[in-house]
């Protein structure tokens, strides 16, 4: 024991850890493993057959894709939200600044009727795409709409505490030596931030790729058009075919894993650039 | 004069800019958050309150209600106790393994709703590990409340511990050193110096935990089977009244969520206000 753990005089150790052990493996770690299980039971051959099926395969594309656009125009607006509400004050900043949560706080299948019935054809702001010809609802560009919705908190909170802590001099330095504010923002303030601006994009990313509340209702499901990995999921739940759901399931993490390490590895080359 | 003018200039944005940026955050926000949020009540309130009333008291509806709080009951304290032994262990002692089990205990967030549902099936389903035994002992958990009250504590599990264990390893443990010393039990010490200290961030861990909890979809619709007055969810019964076209009733419980989120949102921003006043930084976390 005091190999495993430094010497301590608080108490408490072995319960509190025993009991963390204890519920993390029963609720999280023993749960997720049968998925592993379950999947290796089909074989590799059996998973492949799965993963490169048609209508699997068209769906994790729709999923990745819809994800990735999302999370693009959730950096580039939440960064100018998280600017405006470290640098600028304007009456109802407060205000704006706790609404940014909401979609955390507000639950997935109320923000997809919503956005559904919004962006229907005769809704309040489809009716504007209709004008136009665009079809916002029942497409992907509806998944675009919802998984924006859901990613939006992300980028804004990761960036706003780091751009609020570079330092003024710096960039008063850098002002007084002739750069102008753009150069400023893309020479000083940029490189500051880009780490946390490339956590909060992966974090919405990642949120994105897993959601199903929100999508579901907007986005007319139609298999190989505007159907998500989640959605086909549950589809093959419904049909019994626990192999073919748990396939599915791994991928997606397996998917998701691969990228979140390469965006960890990006940002960890990043930073070490910067501090050369 | 006129250089300390340009100076002045260049560390801010001329005001156009100012003003572009402004109305393009702020356009963006509505557009997203702040007419869908508006558009939840006067859906349902587009054929009036008596409509909305009624509603509300369908009997689907209410048992619906009672279910979704009886969830968050069960799976909100059980979070908060395993989040408070998680932070007094990890943030209080030096042991091996500690980065891989803080890795392990924000897992859940990293997995689909839909599979946080699907790896319960796959244990208590009928066809699953447990199925067998589960059923010769006539244990329903799967398409009943236990399997929903299980997918809800597995989507919530981080929220309160990811909370606790940043705040109480920034506090360190000189306090509680030092009133073990004068002779505190463990107990005393933990409710008298680490609870006060920590008050805040397990208040905030709690709200989102329970907006979580009274909220998710995906995990619960996988195990839930969609029984109506039996193993119906307030998201899952708004579910199905949109389903139904049953537009009005489907947005009238749904405006109860959206009113717990505004609850979720302004007790949310009391706590980081009271903190702050207290000395107590919370961790920002998503």
């Amino acid at each position: 024991m005091s190999q495993f753990r430094a010497h301590s005089v608080l108490p408490g150790f072995n319960l509190a850890l025993g009991f963390t052990l204890l519920y993390l493996s029963l609720i999280v770690l023993i749960p997720l493993s049968a998925l592993f299980v379950k999947s290796a039971t089909l074989g590799l051959g059996g998973f492949w057959h799965v993963v490169t099926g048609d209508r699997v395969l068209a769906s994790l594309r729709v999923t990745f894709f819809t994800s990735f656009v999302a999370a693009v125009i959730n950096a580039f607006f939440g960064l100018i939200v998280a600017w405006v509400l470290v640098r600028y004050t304007f009456p109802g900043k407060r205000i704006v600044d706790a609404l940014v949560d909401l979609p955390f706080a507000l639950p997935t299948a109320v923000a997809g009727i919503t956005l559904a019935t919004l962006y229907a054809p005769n809704g309040w702001l489809g009716q504007y795409f209709t004008a136009h010809d665009i079809k916002v609802a029942y497409t992907p560009l509806g998944i675009v709409v919802a998984l924006t919705f859901i990613g939006l908190p992300f980028v804004v909170r990761t960036v706003q505490p780091v751009l609020a802590d570079v330092e003024a001099e710096v960039e008063e330095a850098a002002a007084s030596l002739g750069a102008g504010r753009w150069d400023v923002f893309q020479r000083v303030i940029f490189p500051a931030i880009y780490p946390a601006l490339l956590t909060g994009f992966a974090l919405a990313f990642a949120r994105a790729i897993g959601e199903y509340g929100s999508v579901i209702f907007i986005a007319g499901n139609m298999p190989y058009i505007s159907e998500i990995a989640p959605l086909l999921i549950v589809a093959k739940l419904e049909q019994y075919d626990y192999a073919g759901a748990t396939t599915i399931a791994v991928a997606m993490l397996l998917l998701s894993f691969a990228l979140l390490l390469a965006i960890n590895i990006l940002q960890w080359w990043s930073s070490r650039r910067g501090t050369r | 004069m006129a250089t300390q003018i340009q100076r002045r200039i260049s560390t801010h944005e001329s005001v156009s800019v100012t003003l572009l940026l402004i109305v393009v955050a702020l356009s963006y926000l509505v557009l997203f958050l702040g007419i869908p949020l508006f558009a939840v009540f006067v859906q349902a309130l587009s054929k009036g309150w008596e409509l909305y009333w009624k509603a509300l008291q369908e009997p689907d509806a209410w048992s619906a209600i009672k279910l979704t709080l009886l969830t968050a009951a069960i799976a909100v304290p059980a979070n908060l106790v395993f989040g408070v032994a998680a932070a007094w262990a990890i943030a209080k002692f030096e042991f091996k393994g500690k980065s891989l089990l803080i890795t392990l205990i924000d897992l859940p967030f990293a997995v689909s709703p839909v599979v946080s549902g699907l790896v319960y099936v796959l244990l208590f389903g009928a066809q699953g590990w447990f199925g067998p035994w589960l059923q010769a002992h006539d244990i329903k958990l799967i398409f009943a409340v236990p399997g929903i009250v299980l997918a809800t504590i597995f989507v919530t599990f981080p929220f309160i511990a990811r909370e606790l264990i940043p705040l109480m390893q920034a506090q360190g443990k000189e306090e509680e050193e030092a009133a073990v010393s004068l002779g505190a039990s463990g107990w005393q010490t933990f409710w008298r110096v680490t609870l006060p200290n920590i008050k805040w961030g397990l208040l905030y861990g709690v709200i989102l935990c329970n907006a979580r909890a009274m909220g998710e979809f995906g995990a619960v619709s996988v195990v839930s089977g969609h029984i109506r007055g039996m193993t119906n969810t307030m998201p899952l019964h708004v579910e199905i009244l949109y389903n139904e076209y049953n537009f009005v009733a489907a947005f009238a419980v749904a405006s109860l969520l959206a009113l717990l989120a505004l609850v979720t949102l302004v007790v949310k921003s009391l706590v980081e206000w009271q903190a702050k006043r207290s000395g107590e930084p919370l961790h920002h976390g998503a």
